[in-house]
């Protein structure tokens, strides 16, 4: 760690003695495993519960991991890894009720997990197979907005049409540390925040936009920014599966009873690269990845579910299993997916068609089929 | 009938698109209790609350990019870009997000938003309150464009843009907003993206839309009194074209002029120039003209005068089709 970063105060967690703790990092769970409390933020979870958060947390790495594998094997054109912040997606997806909206960018595979979007539909889009991928409408999970930021003002008006329909409902925008540069999401803040808006605003600070470090995009930690706004701003141990639930599930309570929106940071690492077409060793040294994998947000909730006696070895050899079956699966429908057919691309770009591209796209069969012929 | 200026029929046909369709949302800025810089939105917060008339912060990219969420959760949004040279904030939004959202979710997204943007100069304004954008609007995939140039044309193509499943980059000629006419509130209108012959000639065809449709018109009553017949074509729709009506004038005159105050280097003059030459190439007895503005930046408005297409450039222009 060099001195500059001491600014933001970059690893929280008891695995690093020597750095300074973070009296604003919202935990209960610590690195170790331990369960801890927090005053503000109580969560009343079941063993079952606690499994299947961490059934969520494993298949979504595995996934991930066959995608990178499937990347490196020419089968994707591109792959963006979630690796380190599964805790912060799955904690953040599964605080989600059935009528919330979530607002991806375009990394969050573990929100799209949680909210049913077939993993091979995330990959259609990776492929090159597909410009969105999956039904925003029936998962209620927009499509991923790959121009940094644009999403947060798309969940802020949605969570202003949830206002005039005066449904119980709340808009949950994610976005990155990077992104908060934007003066999108600075306006994104603004609308929110005047109009009471119920939307919550979820940044996974992974310390990184693509190769830049946080201290480029912001001279105080992020969740302090949102007072300047006029609403409250949290900061979340994002590895922390069971802080991450709380502190979202209460942030979008208090959007849905209108008391308007909330600031998240969860305070994470992004463990891979930014995307396969990155190589962060030109940028960060190997020792600031292995103070983070001390934080591994699946091993310190596997080491909670062993210590604890939640969970024994046949369930996490069966959560093991299901990784294999679910990366086979994957694998599997990546090969066979059929590329789309050429005149797509002309089909959806209206509602309703004009004649001009009606007329391209014929002149475009038939030029097809003069190579046929 | 009522003799309504294009700024009230804009006004009249917003307050009828907001009776008609509750889902109809206003955003803007000064929109509310001002009613708009140019009162284009005048007594319709009063009327229908400041839930469906919201005055916005000032920011443009956010009047647009929460206009996109908006219409995701069932809305119709109207936004109001206060001049023409405040676009740019929002073209992020209105490029990247707006016009791709329909293709990019196979259909599920539809965006049927309006963006109403005052355009073209002759007001004597300060910098960027005079400017021409249409064309890169129209060079975007995924958004419609139309411009209006008469009362009626807003009354009613306002509504049908509203009322239209995809986004309507809508420009209104600010010059002309005190310009007054009859319009009939119940006819039936032509359809939106649709061209309109607006007075038959035999010697040459003007092609303009917006502010330079009355310009035609002018230059065409001039060239009558010189025994000139030319035929003025309101193109109304700019993205997609509508080119039918002008193919028909072009192979009957076998001459064109298109006018637009937009620069002239890749102007909408370009692409209609491009497209007519190809279909009537066999009937062209010249090569199509253009009359726009020149390259260069938006002038102080002691020299827009100058700068802008008037009467006469559109007659020098025609001067030099017949020549050929």
């Amino acid at each position: 760690m060099t001195a500059v970063r001491e600014m933001v105060d970059p690893v929280p967690g008891a695995a690093a003695p020597h750095l300074p703790a973070q009296p604003d990092l919202v935990q209960l769970l610590t690195p170790e495993g331990e369960r801890v409390e927090h005053p503000e933020y109580s969560l009343d979870v079941t063993d079952e519960e606690l499994r299947s958060l961490y059934r969520d947390l494993a298949l979504v790495r595995r996934w991930d991991v066959e995608a990178t594998a499937l990347q490196r094997q020419g089968e994707l054109g591109i792959w963006a890894s979630l690796q380190g912040q599964e805790a912060a997606q799955i904690g953040a997806g599964r605080a989600l009720g059935e009528a919330d909206m979530a607002f991806p960018t375009y990394r969050e595979h573990g929100v799209a997990w949680t909210r049913g979007v077939d993993p091979l539909d995330v990959i259609s889009l990776f492929r090159g197979n597909d410009l969105g991928g999956w039904d925003p409408v029936a998962t209620r999970f927009n499509l991923y907005t790959v121009v940094i930021g644009a999403q947060c003002l798309h969940a802020t008006g949605y969570a202003m049409g949830i206002q005039r329909d005066t449904a119980d409902a709340a808009a949950i925008a994610f976005l990155g540390d990077g992104a908060t540069s934007q003066g999108e999401v600075n306006e994104a803040f603004i609308w929110a925040a005047t109009f009471d808006a119920p939307v919550v605003f979820f940044c996974q600070n992974n310390q990184y936009a693509i190769s830049v470090p946080i201290e480029r995009q912001s001279k105080v930690p992020l969740f302090q920014r949102a007072a300047g706004f006029g609403f409250p701003g949290v900061r979340v141990d994002g590895n922390d599966v069971l802080a991450v639930l709380a502190v979202t599930r209460a942030a979008l309570a208090r959007a849905r009873e209108g008391s308007g929106p909330t600031f998240i940071e969860a305070f994470t690492y992004r463990m891979g690269a930014h995307t396969t077409s990155d190589d962060p060793t030109r940028y960060r040294l190997a020792d600031e990845l292995e103070e983070w994998k001390l934080r591994d947000p699946i091993a310190r909730l596997k080491a909670h579910l062993s210590r604890s006696g939640k969970a024994d070895a046949e369930f996490f050899a069966g959560v093991d299993a299901e990784g294999d079956e679910l990366a086979a699966r994957i694998r599997k429908g990546t090969l066979e997916m059929p590329d789309p057919a050429g005149t797509e691309m002309f089909d959806h770009v209206y509602a309703e068609q004009t004649e001009e591209i009606a007329a391209q796209r014929a002149a475009f069969l038939a030029y097809q089929e003069g190579f046929e012929k | 009938m009522s003799t309504l200026t294009l700024g009230k029929a804009l006004n009249t046909g917003l307050r009828k698109a907001m009776e008609d369709d509750p889902k109809v949302v206003l955003m803007g800025e000064d929109i509310g209790k001002l009613g708009g810089v140019f009162r284009i939105t005048d007594g319709l917060q009063k009327d229908f609350g400041e839930a469906r008339v919201v005055d916005t912060p000032l920011a443009e990219a956010g009047i647009v990019g929460t206009a996109v969420g908006l219409a995701m959760r069932g809305y119709k949004p109207v936004v109001e870009i206060q001049f023409d040279g405040f676009v740019f904030p929002a073209y992020n939004q209105i490029v990247t997000q707006v016009a791709k959202i329909h293709a990019r979710s196979r259909g599920k997204l539809p965006m049927p938003i309006t963006i109403r943007i005052p355009f073209g100069g002759g007001i004597g304004a300060v910098e960027h309150h005079s400017e021409s954008p249409e064309a890169y609007f129209a060079h975007t995939t995924g958004l419609k464009v139309v411009a209006v140039s008469n009362p009626a044309d807003a009354y009613w193509m306002l509504q049908q843009a509203i009322a239209h499943p995809d986004p309507v980059v809508f420009f209104e000629p600010k010059r002309r907003y005190w310009d007054k006419a009859e319009v009939d509130l119940d006819a039936a209108p032509p359809p939106l993206f649709s061209s309109r012959v607006v007075r038959a000639g035999d010697d040459v065809t003007l092609l303009a839309y917006g502010p330079m449709v009355k310009t035609a018109l002018q230059a065409a009553e001039a060239a009558e009194a010189e025994g000139r017949s030319l035929e003025v074509v309101d193109l109304r729709t700019l993205s997609p074209l509508d080119l039918a009506p002008v193919e028909e004038s072009v192979r009957r005159t076998g001459r064109c002029v298109v006018v637009h105050e937009a620069q002239t280097t890749l102007g909408l003059g370009a692409e209609i120039a491009a497209r007519v030459s190809e279909s009537c190439f066999h009937s062209l007895e010249a090569p199509v003209l253009r009359v726009g503005g020149y390259d260069v930046t938006y002038p102080p408005s002691k020299l827009e005068e100058e700068y802008l297409p008037d009467l006469d450039r559109v007659l020098e222009a025609v001067d030099r089709s017949m020549g050929f």
